[in-house]
């Protein structure tokens, strides 16, 4: 069964953009590979020919008519930010510092 | 205590309307309720994280004058309620029970709070939950957790611990909680309260924070069948700006629970699910089963009993579903648009910014959720554990639709045990998830689900859930079902359970 490294979990903690702190890493690993222990008995049900769920309703293309309807104010919206300047939400550098 | 505070809905509403009392009486004797109770993180039952006075007495204030105005009140005006703080209010923080979005404040109304606003219900605060809807005990908040009102060194459930502690502590009437993998259920199975999951695109999403988005549900919390019935259909219904929600008719539930109370369920056919009993089963919880079961025969029901074989497999392959949906739907918490932002002095990139922030707003069960979806759905993987789970679920959908070929309505324990001591599995994931081992199967196949109160558990005197479940769009038959066995318990106990419930008075510090 399933045997996750420290090395594997914290790859995975970069996927998910999560600073975790060396012992969360190491904590991590032992209940991950425990779970999945766990959960791995789905692999032994379900055969080949039976379709997949992934919604408990079978709705398809939800559509409304395409006409322009009142939405949030800008100032509403900014007012939850972090951080804004200039009516736009302000972030830290994205392009790092050769930008 | 108050007789204000002790009253169902129905009885309020009624008052009000009558004249009897204002509905700001009826606000003032439940905040007066909450200031006694309530607490602290550190004493008290501690269901709400955020009590808006000015907020809940301004409504009422409303309800009263409209009602001096002539105008025709509808069935719950004036009437109180707890909301879980995972729903979206405009003029009330919204943190879902996380640091990362502690003090957030919605620049808009969720459509169910916009619909109890409209029918004149007063929404008294916020309640507690786990971080994200995510957990069995309410332990999982950032806030702290909150207490059982039967035994304050016992979890209320989870992760609606403080919808359904509100309403066993009187501090409220009605509750909105909401249900991914049992959050409304459970929670009023340790608390001995009355919960509903309404069928999956029954009650619209919107404004609902997102756990896993194909399996949460909001739905009514109460401490009686009728109470839940009214509130049901307030919040029920097609809402266009959900695209999963159902534009049907909403089951007639109020009628049914009218019809469930004279107590005759001659014809309805009744299926025991085989799979959910026996090992791992507390014995007061399997005795005050078999009991519920004795009465729904006495009542005139056909009960048999039915195998759905594959509800074994419904925890794995929820485990899998659920934590996939959590790691995209938690991914918006980035640290750019709203909620906390941890790092951000000049020298840090984004991504950095992010990774910190989510690393310090998230806490435990938050990660591990998202660490486990990422990994379930990371390439190589995800055939073998989240596709392999899609396909069980469609085995379920299938075992409930050949048992609703033979059965009206299905029924099980509500959870495995009675509420647990604060603390005893906080680490122990796995044992902390088998406590949703009856309520998930309704999560993965969308259908009608609700817990009824069944009495208390011989060993320790905590209250028993009976868990009953109903095809896609028949929720009205929970409701039937729900009416029936509680008025014939009523008739044996001499009242509702909760009236054995302490009394709390004076706990807060």
């Amino acid at each position: 069964m399933p045997s996750i490294s420290r090395e594997e979990v914290a790859h995975l903690a970069h996927l998910a953009r999560l600073d975790l702190a060396p012992d969360e890493l190491d904590h991590l690993a032992g209940q991950l590979d425990q779970i999945l222990g766990a959960v791995a008995q789905v692999t032994e049900v379900a055969a080949d020919d039976i379709p997949p769920t992934s919604h408990a309703l079978p709705l398809t293309n939800v559509f409304r008519a395409d006409e322009p309807r009142p939405c949030l104010t800008a100032e509403a919206v900014l007012a939850a930010a972090p951080a804004a300047e200039d009516g736009r939400f302000r972030v830290p550098q994205i392009l790092g510092e050769e930008a | 205590m108050n007789r204000l505070t002790r009253a169902k809905a129905t009885e309020l509403a009624a008052a009000i309307k009558g004249g009897e009392v204002s509905a700001v009486e009826v606000a003032q004797a439940h905040l007066d309720r909450i200031a006694e109770v309530d607490g602290t993180a550190e004493a008290g039952v501690h269901a709400f994280l955020h009590v808006d006075t000015d907020g809940a007495l301004a409504a009422a204030a409303a309800v009263d004058r409209r009602r001096a105005d002539g105008e025709e009140l509808g069935p719950l005006a004036g009437v109180p309620l707890a909301l879980k703080d995972v729903i979206t209010t405009s003029d009330m923080p919204t943190t879902a029970g996380s640091k990362i979005l502690e003090g957030w404040r919605p620049p808009y109304d969720a459509t169910i709070t916009q619909r109890m606003r409209e029918a004149g219900i007063v929404i008294l605060g916020k309640t507690n939950l786990d971080e994200f809807a995510m957990g069995s005990s309410t332990e999982n908040s950032a806030f702290g957790v909150t207490r059982n009102p039967w035994d304050l060194t016992r979890i209320p459930g989870g992760s609606g611990g403080g919808s359904a502690a509100a309403l066993a502590a009187f501090e409220a009437p009605l509750a909105i909680g909401t249900d991914t993998g049992g959050s409304i259920r459970q929670p009023a199975a340790v608390t001995g309260t009355v919960g509903v999951k309404p069928t999956y695109g029954g009650v619209s999403r919107y404004g609902l924070i997102a756990c896993a988005s194909s399996l949460d549900q909001a739905g009514p919390c109460a401490r009686t069948v009728l109470d839940a019935a009214l509130l049901h259909t307030v919040i029920a219904g097609h809402d266009p700006l959900d695209s999963t929600s159902i534009a049907q008719q909403v089951p007639d539930v109020v009628a049914a629970a009218r019809r469930g109370a004279e107590g005759d369920l001659t014809g309805l056919r009744v299926g025991v699910v085989k799979e959910l009993g026996g090992e791992g089963y507390q014995a007061g919880v399997e005795a005050r089963f078999n009991d519920a079961v004795a009465l729904l025969s006495k009542l005139g029901a056909e009960v048999v009993e039915v195998s759905c074989p594959h509800f074994a497999y419904g925890l794995a392959a929820y485990y899998l579903i659920l934590p996939s949906e959590v790691s995209s739907n938690l991914a918006r918490f980035d640290a750019m648009r709203y909620g906390l932002r941890v790092g951000d002095d000049g020298t840090r990139s984004a991504e950095e910014v992010m990774s910190l922030t989510r690393g310090q707003g998230f806490g435990a069960e938050a990660k591990r959720r998202i660490m486990l979806g990422t990994y379930a759905l990371s390439s190589g993987y995800y055939d073998a554990y989240y596709g392999q789970a899609q396909k069980v679920r469609t085995l379920i959908a299938r075992d409930f639709e050949a048992a609703f070929a033979q059965v009206d309505v299905l029924v099980s324990p509500t959870t495995p045990t009675t509420a647990f001591p604060i603390g005893e599995k906080v680490d122990d994931p796995l044992a902390m998830y088998m406590n949703d081992l009856c309520t998930i199967p309704s999560n993965l196949a969308g259908n009608a689900s609700a817990s009824f109160p069944a009495g208390l558990a011989d060993e320790d005197g905590l209250p028993v859930g009976l868990h009953v479940m109903a095809p896609v769009m028949a929720d009205d038959r929970l409701y039937l079902v729900g009416a029936a066995v509680e008025a014939a318990y009523a008739a044996q106990w001499g009242g509702t359970l909760l009236e054995q419930a302490p009394a709390l008075e004076g706990i807060a510090p």
